[in-house]
C-alpha cells in the first residue's frame, strides 16, 4: 500500500494535510533533497512538490525520472506559477519527437 | 566502406547474410514499435497538458481560497485545525504495459468513505472560508492523481522513444549498410578467386598437354 507526499514551503502545502495526504514542509534545499531521497526510499508512490524546490533540486529529480516508482510531479506554490510544470511536459515532448511540435505555439 | 576487415570466406559471408536478414527483421519491428509508441504518446502528451493546465488553475485557487480562509482567523486556530487529519489516502499501484513500456496505474483508497472527512475540525471557531477552501482543493485530488500518473507515463515514454529511434536509426544507417557492403565485398572476392582459379587450371591443362604431346617440337619439325 502506497502513500502520497507534499513536499514545499509549509505555506503552499499545509491546506493538503487536511484530504489525507502526508505533508513535509521543508525549508531550504538541502533539507527538500534528504526528505526527497527519504521519500523516494520509503512506500511514496507519488511525491508532489513545489516548482520552487523542484528548481533546485533537478539533479535529484532526474535521478527517478527513469523509475517506474516514485511519480514526482511540480504543483505550483503560494508565491505562483513558474511554468516549470508545463515546461516539463514539452520538455518530454522534445525528447520523444525531437522538437515542440505540439505546444510550441502556446 | 567496410570499417573492419571480413574475411572473404564462405563462412564470413552466410554469418553476414543472416546478420543481414536480422538487421532488416529487427529495423522493421523496431521502426513499428517507435510509430506505435509516438502515436500513444501523442494522445497522452495531450491529455497531460490539459490535465497539468486543469490542476494549476485548480490549486491556484484553491491557494486563494486559502489565504483568504487565514485572513478570517487566527494562525494558530488554522494550524490547530489542520493538524490532525481524518482522512487518509492510499494508494494502489499496478502497471500497465504499452509496447513495452511499464506504465503505472494508480489507484486510491480514502481510509474512510465519508466525503465529509476532509473536514478534520470542529466548525466551532474556523471560519467557513476554510471549508470552501479544502473543498476545493479536495475537488482537484483526483485530478492530481491522474496527472500523476499520465505525466511520469508520458516521461517514460519519451526516454523509450528516444532509445528506440537511436536504435532504427543505428540500424538503418551503420549496420545495414555495412553488412550490404561486406556481403558485396566478400562476394566480388569469391568470385575474383574463383576466376583466378579457372585461369590457373586453364593454364595447367596447356601445360600438361605441352609435356604429354609435344605440341611445340613437332610445330617446330614441320615448320623445318
Amino acid at each position: 500500500m502506497y502513500k502520497i507526499a507534499v513536499l514545499g514551503d509549509y505555506n503552499s502545502i499545509y491546506g493538503f494535510a487536511a484530504l489525507g495526504l502526508d505533508t513535509f514542509p521543508v525549508e531550504d534545499p538541502q533539507e527538500g533533497r534528504e526528505k526527497l531521497n527519504r521519500l523516494a526510499a520509503d512506500e511514496y508512490a507519488v511525491i508532489y512538490i513545489t516548482e520552487q524546490l523542484a528548481e533546485q533540486l533537478s539533479a535529484e529529480i532526474s535521478r527517478y525520472s527513469e523509475t517506474l516508482i516514485p511519480a514526482i510531479i511540480q504543483i505550483p506554490g503560494i508565491s505562483g506559477n513558474t511554468g516549470a510544470g508545463i515546461e516539463n511536459v514539452k520538455k518530454s515532448v522534445e525528447t520523444a519527437v525531437g522538437s515542440d511540435i505540439l505546444f510550441s505555439n502556446e | 566502406m567496410a570499417s573492419t576487415q571480413v574475411n572473404p570466406t564462405r563462412m564470413e559471408l552466410t554469418k553476414q547474410k543472416k546478420k543481414l536478414v536480422t538487421a532488416v527483421r529487427g529495423h522493421k519491428l523496431l521502426k513499428d514499435k517507435r510509430d506505435e509508441l509516438m502515436r500513444q504518446f501523442l494522445d497522452l502528451v495531450r491529455e497531460n497538458m490539459e490535465l497539468r493546465q486543469k490542476v494549476e488553475a485548480g490549486i491556484r485557487s484553491a491557494n486563494t481560497n486559502f489565504v483568504i480562509a487565514k485572513a478570517g482567523m487566527s494562525e494558530e486556530t488554522l494550524n490547530t485545525a489542520l493538524m490532525a487529519p481524518k482522512q487518509e489516502v492510499y494508494l494502489e499501484t499496478g502497471k500497465k504495459n504499452v509496447m513495452s513500456v511499464d506504465i503505472p496505474v494508480f489507484e486510491y483508497k480514502t481510509r474512510t468513505p465519508d466525503a465529509n472527512d476532509i473536514y478534520s475540525y470542529g466548525f466551532a471557531f474556523t471560519s467557513s472560508d476554510l471549508d470552501g477552501a479544502v473543498k476545493s482543493l479536495e475537488d482537484i485530488l483526483p485530478d492530481m492523481l491522474r496527472l500523476a500518473e499520465v505525466e511520469k507515463a508520458c516521461q517514460l515514454m519519451a526516454s523509450e522513444i528516444e532509445k528506440t529511434r537511436r536504435r532504427v536509426n543505428a540500424l538503418e544507417h551503420v549496420i545495414i549498410p555495412e553488412a550490404q557492403a561486406n556481403i558485396k565485398y566478400i562476394t566480388m572476392k569469391l568470385d575474383e578467386n574463383e576466376r583466378s582459379t579457372q585461369i590457373r587450371l586453364m593454364k595447367v591443362k596447356d601445360m600438361m598437354l605441352e609435356e604429354a604431346h609435344h605440341y611445340k617440337e613437332r610445330e617446330a619439325e614441320r615448320g623445318a
